[in-house]
């Protein structure tokens, strides 16, 4: 029998100890706590009952839904402007010739370092009508007309915080392909251009396929940074996610609903079961992309 | 020698040290009146400790609207102060019930207030108070008089003359006629709904018929208010749709704005910032001669967290809070909270002073969906932000918004079922 190495479990102890405490513990007794109601200031266990309120009681239904189909919204367009967006600039920004990219790459990925509370306050002060500066600039080129105060119109006000975001955390993806376009070798290229494979054809030739895990790696990051996300529109619009719940995500409806809101009282049976759900559209989400999407992506050896 | 006079060296320490901790009680309070933070320091707390030495005390609020949500987790967690600041009816209830306040019915400075005042701390039946009533806020509209003297607008009385004067200022164009946004909602539902509301719905007695079950939401008395709320859209500044609550404030402050619909809580902030007179008019009411109803609302109580160290302090601060003293330093150092003691206080405020004066030329009444009515989900109160916000932009009608909100009370609420 071979020894047992000790020093394994003794190494793995501390960050396991840490990890189950602060992790795992808060995270199955959240899901514990879905399971039970409060009846007459004492707990008792409902089993699904709560799940079945949210899902199919119209009152919480619709919110559900709402907040779901938002949050929803809130990924598509990260998905579309932000993603691109970064790599775009990450394909510029590895340009040899280019001058000042250093200083580039830190203007651009300084909002990332920067509190949603700032973010929020300060976007909603240049959006302000009142006081803001949009208005003002787009006045000085007169296109007053094309102004609206996006936070206030339940059509606007959703993809608004969401570009908001983009401006944000454009930053991340930009870095990381930035250091997976870094990390492709000279000589694939130069091999390239004796084909005559150069410039913009040279990108999508060969750059692309190349960065596509990188590419995947942030989608999931930005999938569970997402439905995750309150934070924003906790600090721009509050919890009732004004105007007439079009910015309400799972994350604000979650708050409302544990803590509870102004008369409102908090229900942490109800809010549990929200994060229940929001853990199992998370789950299913990484797992669709683990195995159905990962094991069939084509791999370079460099 | 030596080691015994360090001895008692050390015993000494160790006396004068524990005989300081028994002395000093430190209390701590909760509130979510962040904006009475100094008038706390400078004026209440210094007169309370120069009366009471030996007790410390220590003002620590919260925002407002995240005070609920933070008291709650306080008191579930055993780490929030040793005084409650209550929100009125539900909130503080479901608190009580949960043996997170303590009873004060044996307190007798809890005699120098009125049942009225009393009942929004009370259980359903009245048998238990657990929170010194301290204040009331009443809801109206305060006005620029400079720009209603240079516009040359009467101060209006009843609602023909309130939008005519609307239009003046909207013709005129100096001014914005009124300074409300949606982006906060509950300004649309407090100072909108629940401020012209009570003309409408009789005030008390509309209020009670609602809870018993003899009056819907989907009545003209409870749907009307919505119809005129939709023609404030029209009078409020470019963009309100995004216009938060304070930049409501400011513009009426800086003076850009010629109305402003308020509560009362508002006088101190107002007063400080603002550099024209102000003036205040009641809620409109339909013909000249109508008997007026305003909302006056219990706003403020306080009460001991049942699970305190200090309970004797905690005590003797409510007992002190309970007194005339405490009412007129309070009342005045707030203008716009008025006492609810029944020792009645003098305001030296004029702009208080008025609309104080409205409590003997009107009924009050209080907000229609405190009592009971938001007690279950869907939530009255947050759902008629929601309606009130719509009814000003203009996305629903009335009736669709009574219908609603109707549906929401009814599926609950069994006095509508």
């Amino acid at each position: 029998m071979p020894p047992i190495r000790w020093h394994i479990v003794v190494f793995l102890a501390p960050a396991v100890l840490v990890y189950s405490a602060v992790m795992i513990f808060p995270l199955f007794n959240t899901l514990r706590l879905a399971l039970y109601s409060e009846v007459d200031q004492t707990r008792i266990f409902v089993g699904m009952e709560n799940f079945r309120t949210l899902f199919f009681d119209p009152i919480w239904s619709t919110q559900f839904w709402n907040a779901l189909g938002n949050n929803l919204w809130f990924f598509v367009i990260h998905m579309l402007v932000q993603n691109p967006i970064g790599v775009a600039l990450a394909a510029v920004l590895s340009h040899p010739r280019l001058r000042f990219a250093a200083l580039y790459r830190s203007a651009i990925f300084i909002p990332t370092i920067l509190s949603f509370v700032i973010v929020g306050f300060a976007w909603k002060l240049i959006l302000s009508p009142i006081w803001g500066i949009a208005p003002t600039m787009l006045d000085a080129v007169g296109l007053k007309f094309l102004f609206a105060p996006w936070l206030g119109k339940e059509e606007y006000a959703l993809t608004t915080l969401a570009l908001i975001s983009v401006w944000q955390f454009v930053g991340i993806p930009m870095m990381l392909i930035y250091a997976a376009l870094l990390s492709i070798p000279e000589e694939i290229l130069e091999a390239g251009e004796v084909d005559g494979i150069t410039g913009t054809s040279a990108f999508w030739k060969i750059k692309l396929p190349l960065i596509l895990p990188s590419i995947g790696i942030i989608s999931i990051l930005t999938f569970v940074g997402n439905f995750n996300a309150f934070d924003l529109i906790y600090a721009a619009q509050g919890a009732l996610a004004g105007p007439d719940f079009s910015t309400d995500i799972l994350g604000t409806f979650m708050y409302r609903t544990f803590f509870g809101f102004q008369l409102q009282l908090g229900d942490p049976h109800m809010g549990s079961a929200i994060a229940g759900g929001m853990f199992a559209i998370i789950l299913i989400g990484v797992c669709i992309y683990l195995f159905g999407i990962q094991t069939r992506m084509r791999r370079y050896q460099l | 020698m030596i080691r015994n006079t360090l001895k008692l060296a050390l015993i000494s320490t160790a006396l004068t040290a524990t005989g300081a901790i028994a002395q000093d009680v430190t209390i701590t309070i909760e509130s979510w009146r962040n904006d009475d933070l100094a008038l706390w320091q400078d004026k209440i707390i210094p007169a309370f400790e120069a009366e009471n030495p030996g007790i410390k005390v220590k003002f620590t609020p919260s925002a407002p609207t995240e005070y609920n949500a933070v008291l709650n987790s306080k008191l579930e967690a055993g780490s929030a102060g040793d005084i409650i600041t209550c929100r009125p009816f539900d909130a503080s209830l479901a608190l009580f019930e949960a043996g997170h306040l303590a009873d004060l019915d044996d307190m007798a400075a809890m005699s120098n207030f009125s049942d009225v005042a009393k009942s929004a701390w009370q259980t359903d039946d009245g048998s238990a108070s657990f929170c010194v009533p301290m204040a009331s806020v009443i809801h109206g509209f305060i006005y620029n008089k400079d720009a209603f003297a240079e516009v040359g607008v009467e101060v209006p009385n009843t609602e023909a003359e309130f939008f005519a004067a609307l239009e003046a200022f909207k013709a005129d164009g100096t001014y914005i006629p009124m300074a409300m946004g949606t982006n906060d909602q509950w300004e649309a539902a407090t100072m909108g709904y629940n401020n012209i509301g009570p003309n409408y719905w009789k005030g008390e007695e509309g209020r009670r018929a609602l809870i018993a079950g003899d009056q819907k939401l989907t009545d003209e008395a409870w749907t009307a208010p919505y119809e005129t709320l939709a023609k404030w859209g029209a009078y409020l500044g470019d963009g309100y749709e995004a216009q938060t609550y304070p930049d409501s404030q400011n513009l009426f402050t800086l003076g850009r704005a010629a109305i402003y619909p308020a509560g009362s809580w508002e006088i101190s902030g107002f007063n400080a910032q603002a550099d024209f007179e102000m003036g205040a008019f009641k809620p409109p009411v339909q013909n000249a001669g109508d008997t007026c109803y305003i909302s006056d609302h219990t706003d403020i109580g306080i009460g001991m967290n049942a699970a305190t160290a200090n309970p004797e302090a905690a005590k003797t601060f409510l007992a002190w809070v309970g007194s005339p003293e405490f009412a007129s330093i309070f009342g005045n150092a707030l203008p716009g909270f008025f006492p609810l003691s029944n020792e009645p206080v003098t305001l030296e405020d004029p702009l208080a002073k008025e609309i104080v004066g409205w409590r003997g030329e009107c009924e009050s009444t209080i907000r229609s969906t405190y009592q009971i009515l938001s007690r279950g989900t869907p939530n009255l109160e947050n759902d008629t932000w929601g309606a009130s916000v719509a009814a000003i932009k203009g996305t629903s009608t009335a009736a669709e918004l009574g219908a609603k909100l109707q549906d929401g009370l009814a599926s609950w609420y069994a006095p509508h079922q």
